[in-house]
């Protein structure tokens, strides 16, 4: 393997890791916030009690995510000098603001959490969570142009390898930003909501029912429900523009070789040694209609683009699970509230408990699929049509050793992560806070609705 | 009109300043936590140092990153130059990052006195002043080396300078220096005198130190870079304010009195100082590849970039006196009665 090679494995380790980061970077505070203004609202100090915990266990992994953070940025320009000296002229301007979100959600997340009890009218110390949302959420938006970018290079003329002509803007708008980060957005949502869902669920089916777990687990429920059918609107609003403006992307990821009218799309499957699709399911016609709303519109194939231009095609299975991973979550939840409403609340039962645990692991790894589609999808270029990977990556040989370091580095990190983790929340389980709580505050103890 | 590579790098520089400043508090509290710890003296001073560090260590790193990606953005070249000579280095200063801002969350909100925990913290506190010197070391010139395209760094020469090893000295003694200062300040508002006594002696330890660090590597700098030397001799009463306010602060530390007073000193010592240095090096970034006029971004990115930095500190400004308000400027809170 040469050093090019090297050079994506650190970079794709680095992105694998700070990403599980990042996404609860961005999920969770949605729904501290959501928790703690339900908990105002209704009275209901097992609300104010979630968006503490949460608080608690978040800021150990804003930790990770902050160090891996700064360990990609630094990355980008220390492994690919080449990219970061080309894509700085046109694209700095999202990753400088980036900076300036982040900036904004980490001195409100610092008072945040040291002013629980400092204010009078408890919708003040709700209100700091809206930069902290805000915040995390503008810092996903600006670094997904920057991704955009890279897909769909824009806002620059460039002549004999000089910018004559910079529109930051432009650049920053390009066309893959608006898709890219609606699904990013509502899938982070999504994996944080089913994140927090799946730790109730744990918590009931080892400790039985408890008043706290089942708000918890209601509360997170509906948030699945409406940000998977979110992302799954954002997956195919992605779709669209892939077949719009990289067909080629798309057409890997679907196994699409020829041009034709009326495509189906393929699911799952293998190549034989004559590039045919075996063992694959067809629906007929679909992927036109995916592609186009049109189930009889032209796909562009794989066979128009020259040959050294090409994704790899194991980016299918990547697809796959990723969008299937997307419809489970949808389905889980789904089930989740008919048995609630069929039921009244009294069952559910330990399988679908089971099925909202794994949720949870499994929206994380559709998110890192996504994310290696997104990436090995455009291979094999950095800046689409501009800057190949090869061309792009430093010289140096270290970066082979460096590859181990890091990976060490995050080994140990995500295991004193897990570690602290679950030393936090294991001795001090949710009931037993909560008695002690109703001793230090003089707040009524449970709302109206807090009574089953 | 002030042109738009001037404003940038201006603003990188008072950012970096800024980061100089918060970092070191950051970095020797550190270590004077593990050597109150260490030193059985703990229990004196390590409330009052997590009592501060919790609400602002993540705003300690990211004033950094602001400022690579700043720096990256306004000059691109540098990204290229620096990127490609710094991949052990810089990787090495990243993974202490890593490990001192994990661990950190780790022990202060997780596992309460944990004391590798604490000294790894400590460690990594003083370890990266030091690989970060570096970036400042080479950019003197002679340790960066570009043939047939390929950039690479000079190890021997970096690593047998006395350039780049006083540099590192001073980077160390000087985030001892702010920070216990700081510190005796802060003890000072918490009314917390145990700690002040304890703190006050370690700022007097470590003012001597600084000022003979500060003057080695400045004569290893006129042996090494003549022109940034005699730039700097030019501003000389820049210099001259900066040894004046070091003498003023060193007074009042002396004195027992007025420990708010002696840390803005402290400050004011090392803006004059940083800020000499830095003019002194105009026009070059790294000397001789880039300088600020051939290095820097086109002109629409750059007014683009001074636009959001200043509806950026719009937003920031606020919030941090916000912050200071609450943690830093509330007495009670200081005392730790919030």
């Amino acid at each position: 393997m040469d050093t090019v090679w090297w050079s994506r494995l650190l970079t794709g380790l680095t992105l694998s890791f700070h990403v599980l980061f990042a996404t609860v970077g961005v999920g969770i505070p949605l729904m501290i916030a959501i928790a703690e203004f339900v908990g105002i609202r209704k009275k209901d100090a097992h609300y104010i009690l979630m968006a503490k915990r949460w608080t608690r266990g978040f800021v150990i992994s804003v930790a990770v995510g902050v160090v891996t953070g700064t360990a990609i940025a630094l990355q980008l320009a220390l492994v690919w000098p080449n990219f970061m000296q080309m894509a700085s002229n046109v694209i700095a301007l999202p990753l400088f603001m980036e900076v300036f979100a982040f900036f904004f959600e980490a001195i409100f997340l610092g008072i945040y959490m040291y002013t629980w009890d400092r204010f009078r009218n408890p919708y003040i110390h709700w209100l700091l969570t809206i930069p902290i949302v805000v915040g995390a959420g503008m810092s996903a938006l600006f670094i997904t142009t920057v991704n955009g970018f890279m897909n769909q290079p824009d806002g620059f003329i460039l002549e004999a390898s000089h910018f004559v002509a910079v529109n930051p803007i432009e650049a920053m708008l390009n066309a893959a930003s608006p898709s890219k980060a609606f699904h990013v957005l509502a899938s982070a949502y999504l994996t944080g909501a089913a994140l927090l869902a799946g730790i109730a669920a744990l918590t009931m089916l080892k400790k039985g029912k408890s008043d706290y777990a089942q708000k918890s687990l209601k509360l997170m429920m509906s948030i699945v429900l409406v940000f998977s059918v979110l992302t799954a609107i954002a997956g195919d609003v992605s779709a669209k523009f892939l077949a719009k403006h990289q067909p080629e992307k798309l057409a890997a990821a679907e196994w699409h070789f020829e041009t034709e009218r009326g495509a189906d799309l393929i699911l799952l499957g293998w190549l034989n040694a004559e590039r045919e699709v075996v063992d694959a399911l067809r629906i007929p016609k679909a992927l036109s209609f995916l592609a186009f709303g049109d189930f009889d519109a032209e796909v562009t194939g794989l066979e128009e683009f020259p040959s050294d231009e090409l994704p790899p095609l194991i980016v299918h299975y990547m697809f796959d699970a990723m969008a299937g991973i997307g419809f489970v979550l949808m389905g889980v939840a789904v089930l989740y509230f008919v048995l609630l409403l069929l039921k009244k609340r009294e069952e559910i039962n330990r399988w679908l408990l089971r099925a909202i645990i794994v949720s949870a692991p499994l929206a994380f790894l559709s998110v890192e699929m996504g994310w290696f589609y997104a990436e090995i999808g455009r291979q094999p270029w950095m800046i689409r049509g501009y800057l190949r990977v090869e061309e792009a990556a430093t010289s140096s040989p270290s970066v082979v050793f460096l590859f181990f370091l890091f990976l060490l580095l995050y080994i140990v990190l995500g295991v004193l992560c897990v570690i602290v983790l679950r030393r936090l929340f294991r001795n001090n389980p949710a009931d037993l806070e909560f008695n002690k709580y109703l001793q230090d505050q003089e707040l009524p103890p449970v709302g109206k609705e807090g009574s089953n | 009109m002030i042109s738009y590579e001037l404003i940038g790098i201006t603003v990188l520089w008072i950012f970096l300043y800024g980061y100089l400043i918060v970092a070191s508090i950051d970095f020797g509290a550190g270590f004077f936590a593990f050597y109150a710890r260490a030193t059985k003296q703990d229990h004196l001073i390590n409330r009052l140092i997590s009592r501060y560090l919790s609400p602002v260590w993540e705003i300690t790193n990211v004033f950094f990153v602001f400022f690579f990606v700043g720096m990256v953005g306004f000059f691109p070249d540098s990204a290229y130059y620096y990127g490609s000579a710094l991949l052990v280095p810089g990787s090495i200063a990243i993974i202490l990052l890593a490990i001192r801002g994990s661990f950190y969350a780790f022990e202060n909100y997780g596992s309460k006195d944990n004391t590798t925990y604490l000294f790894l913290y400590g460690a990594t506190g003083l370890l990266i002043p030091a690989s970060l010197s570096v970036a400042l070391t080479l950019s003197e010139g002679g340790f960066i080396t570009e043939q047939d395209g390929v950039v690479a760094l000079a190890y021997f020469e970096l690593f047998s300078s006395p350039l780049s090893w006083s540099i590192v000295a001073l980077a160390i003694v000087s985030v001892l220096f702010i920070s216990a200062s700081f510190l005796t300040f802060y003890a000072s508002r918490a009314r917390d005198l145990p700690a002040l006594k304890l703190l006050r002696t370690y700022a007097m330890f470590w003012s001597t130190p600084t000022i003979i660090a500060a003057l080695t590597a400045f004569i290893y700098l006129s042996q090494h870079n003549e022109r940034h030397f005699q730039n700097m001799m030019d501003l000389w009463w820049l210099l001259a304010l900066s040894v004046g306010f070091y003498m003023c602060a060193l007074w009042h530390l002396y004195h027992a009195r007025r420990y708010g007073l002696a840390f803005v000193c402290v400050m004011l010592q090392f803006l004059c100082a940083f800020f000499a240095y830095g003019i002194g090096h105009y026009p070059y970034i790294l000397d001789p590849y880039i300088t600020i006029q051939g290095g820097a971004t086109h002109e629409s990115m750059g007014i683009a970039l001074v636009i959001a930095f200043i509806g950026g500190l719009c937003l920031l400004i606020p919030s941090l006196i916000l912050v200071f308000k609450l943690f830093l400027f509330d007495a009670d809170y200081v005392k730790g009665r919030k």
